[in-house]
């Protein structure tokens, strides 16, 4: 699933296996961590029934035996050492998607939605996609206006917004 | 026939000029929606659903559910021009949908894929119409433990029939149900989990993470296999259509069959994407020439396509009949539903008359109005895929942030949903399975309700869940649900025959693609 056409010419960056041992672990840890939150609200019987962290200390117990599993079935498939989990410039394109998007996040808290999306979708297209400078600012804006007129005019659906909107009344 | 009526109703609360108008554009955007990648079925109409909040509830599901028709075709087009499934269902679709688009069939694979969607989803449509009031009414005596015995069937089903390996199946439901579980406890008012921080509070909305879980993550990964669309040349002209259409009386045997596969797979959880593999290859076993297959034979398109939407149809009929979603696009429809201020499930037969019949009239009208257009606009909607990449991603991600956004108007769940994102990259690649833990975020709130109420008073007994015959049968098949595996190879063992299941053929079609 991973290997594209180029696998061969990409150097591995991680084996599937290693990956999975450690989405495994990190979920026994979140089970151990949820169990012991649950354990602490009361995961017995009251009275009246079963207490508040009956249902999610047992789904706790579930998560983790199942992990605890999926270590094992991991250290044991010898498939799955030999397995490329992502390869070196395959994790680097899905960098140039990810930080750019983080960075998107952090400018809509900054100075709201439609302006972060502009400087977002020009951005992207200019630096990520080599396009041209005067298309990636046309689409940009075109593309912020609508979704502007759509939610925010047409249905209603307030984004957060900054100082450019608050200067036209918004 | 009281049915019969129900829905000449239907039609006539959905037949006013607003709602058609909203049955296009719906069926136009969920094409949209099924051909760029990273935006499937399911968050697809999870990202549009705040634009429904203050319409009013038909109108709203008119919308939705057109888009999830839309959504059903479009996939067909990537796989059979781009040989890249738009949907994970439409993974069958590409066997010999894309072989026929390069012998220079492409108008052939794509006109039989439309007409075959259509028989299914017809075939799925009449049997809701049918059964669904039936099995709403019968619904109606259900108690607690009856609908938590009903969910159990779900999650059962899950485990025992998916193609997955099975503790990863276990690990999606158990995470679904621990971040339902986040914030305030229904029952005893406690906070839950939410370690002091107001945030968690609210709890994890289902819509913010399916957004994450199929948007973001689907993002990622197109980034990541470099995407490149080269595709084959779509035009179909009507004669192409007439003379296709001629031949299709001839594989009745294929769609009768898909369609009832599908049907079956549909109402059942395993969904869309089991049923379209089932279908393909038992077409394959039984045709006269199955070792031509993945060479270019159209009924290679059919019957996956057939079964694809026939289980994505009726993946409706539990979701109105009992409150339970047969697939990720369906729980996204059910919580809508409950935005909407109406309760799902069975009495929604009784209190909503005009909602569910409209609903169900709009699955006929909205079929047969989706055949057209997809008909019509396949070389506009082809032409988007050889939009570049890098213009197409920043845009799905900001209508990603604008979707997760609106659900409780929180910047925090906008963060929430680049974590979700990560998440999601991390399982699919591990082979975790993503739609039991979009199910259990939605159920399960209501699962611990049903069985915190079936159990008050109880010492700790399960016996409540056989305390009368329709309880113990659902309770019971679940666990026959959950056990198949080992049944399945115990009978195969008593028979003393190395005769594969039908579930694990599909799973050996799936490692293929």
């Amino acid at each position: 699933m991973s290997d594209g056409p180029h696998a061969d010419l990409d150097p591995a960056l991680v084996s599937t296996r290693s990956v999975e041992l450690a989405v495994m672990a990190l979920l026994l840890c979140l089970a151990i961590f949820l169990g012991w939150d649950n354990w602490r609200l009361g995961a017995g019987w009251a009275p009246d029934g079963p207490q508040p962290g009956y249902f999610p200390f047992y789904l706790a117990v579930l998560l983790g035996g199942a992990s605890l599993w999926g270590i094992a079935a991991a250290l044991r498939s010898e498939e799955l050492r030999e397995e490329i989990f992502v390869g070196r410039s395959a994790f680097g394109r899905v960098l140039r998607v990810f930080l750019p998007t983080i960075g998107f996040v952090l400018l809509v808290q900054l100075i709201g939605l439609y302006v972060a999306s502009f400087v977002f979708i020009a951005a992207f297209m200019v630096f990520v996609g080599r396009l041209a400078v005067w298309k990636s600012l046309l689409t940009g804006f075109v593309f912020s206006a609508l979704m502007f007129y759509v939610f925010d005019v047409q249905f209603n659906v307030l984004m957060p917004k900054g100082p450019l909107e608050a200067a036209f009344g918004f | 026939m009281e049915a019969l009526d129900s829905l000449l109703h239907g039609f006539g609360v959905l037949l006013t000029f607003h709602n058609m108008l909203l049955m296009l554009v719906g069926i136009c955007l969920g094409i949209l929606v099924g051909v760029l990648p990273g935006l499937g079925g399911p968050n697809g109409v999870a990202i549009l659903l705040p634009l429904t909040f203050t319409m009013d509830p038909t109108s709203a599901i008119v919308l939705l559910s057109c888009i999830y028709w839309g959504a059903l075709f479009g996939g067909a087009i990537t796989s059979i021009l781009f040989n890249i499934p738009g949907e994970a269902w439409s993974v069958a679709t590409t066997f010999d949908g894309y072989p026929m688009a390069q012998k220079g069939q492409a108008a052939e694979a794509l006109t039989a894929a439309f007409t075959a969607s259509f028989f299914g989803s017809i075939a799925a449509v009449m049997l809701i119409t049918f059964l669904a009031p039936w099995i709403a009414t019968f619904a109606l005596r259900f108690g607690p433990p009856e609908f938590f015995a009903v969910y159990l069937l779900t999650f059962c089903s899950f485990v025992g029939l998916g193609k997955e390996a099975r503790h990863k199946i276990v690990i999606s439901l158990a995470l679904g149900f621990l971040l339902a579980a986040v914030g305030m406890d229904t029952v005893s008012g406690e906070l839950r989990m939410t370690f002091g921080s107001v945030e968690m509070l609210r709890g994890f909305d289902f819509l913010v993470a399916v957004i994450g879980l199929f948007g973001i993550s689907e993002i990622l990964l197109a980034m990541e296999e470099h995407l490149a669309f080269k595709g084959q040349e779509a035009k179909i002209r009507l004669s192409v259509v007439w003379r296709t259409w001629l031949t299709l009386p001839r594989y009745w045997v294929t769609l009768l069959r898909s369609s009832a596969i599908g049907c079956w797979l549909g109402v059942t959880p395993g969904g869309a994407i089991a049923a379209s593999f089932m279908g393909y290859n038992l077409a394959k076993r039984f045709s006269r020439d199955g070792a031509n297959f993945g060479k270019g034979k159209i009924e290679g398109v059919l019957a996956p396509e057939t079964a694809a939407h026939a289980a994505g149809t009726s993946a409706l009929l539990p979701m109105l009949a009992l409150g339970i979603p047969g697939s990720g696009t369906a729980a996204v429809l059910l919580g809508g539903l409950m935005v909407w201020g109406l309760q799902p499930g069975p009495l929604l037969f009784v209190e909503q008359k005009d909602f569910v019949w409209g609903l169900i009239a709009s699955m006929y009208l909205g079929n047969i109005a989706g055949l057209i257009i997809v008909l019509a606009t396949v070389p506009l909607f082809a032409s988007v895929l050889r939009v570049p990449f890098a213009t197409i991603a920043p845009m799905i991600i900001v209508s990603c942030a604008i979707g997760a956004f609106a659900v409780q108007n929180a910047m925090f769940d906008i963060w929430l949903m680049l974590g979700f994102g990560v998440v999601g990259y991390l399982f699919k690649k591990t082979g975790i399975p993503l739609a039991p833990m979009t199910l259990a975020l939605v159920l399960g709130d209501k699962a611990e309700d049903a069985f915190r109420q079936s159990m008050i008073g109880l010492d700790g007994g399960l016996g409540i869940f056989w305390s009368n015959k329709l309880v113990g049968t659902i309770t019971t098949l679940a666990l026959v649900m959950l056990f198949w595996p080992l049944i399945g190879k115990l009978i195969d063992l008593a028979r003393g025959s190395g005769r594969h299941e039908p579930a694990g053929a599909a799973g050996s079609g799936s490692s293929r693609a």
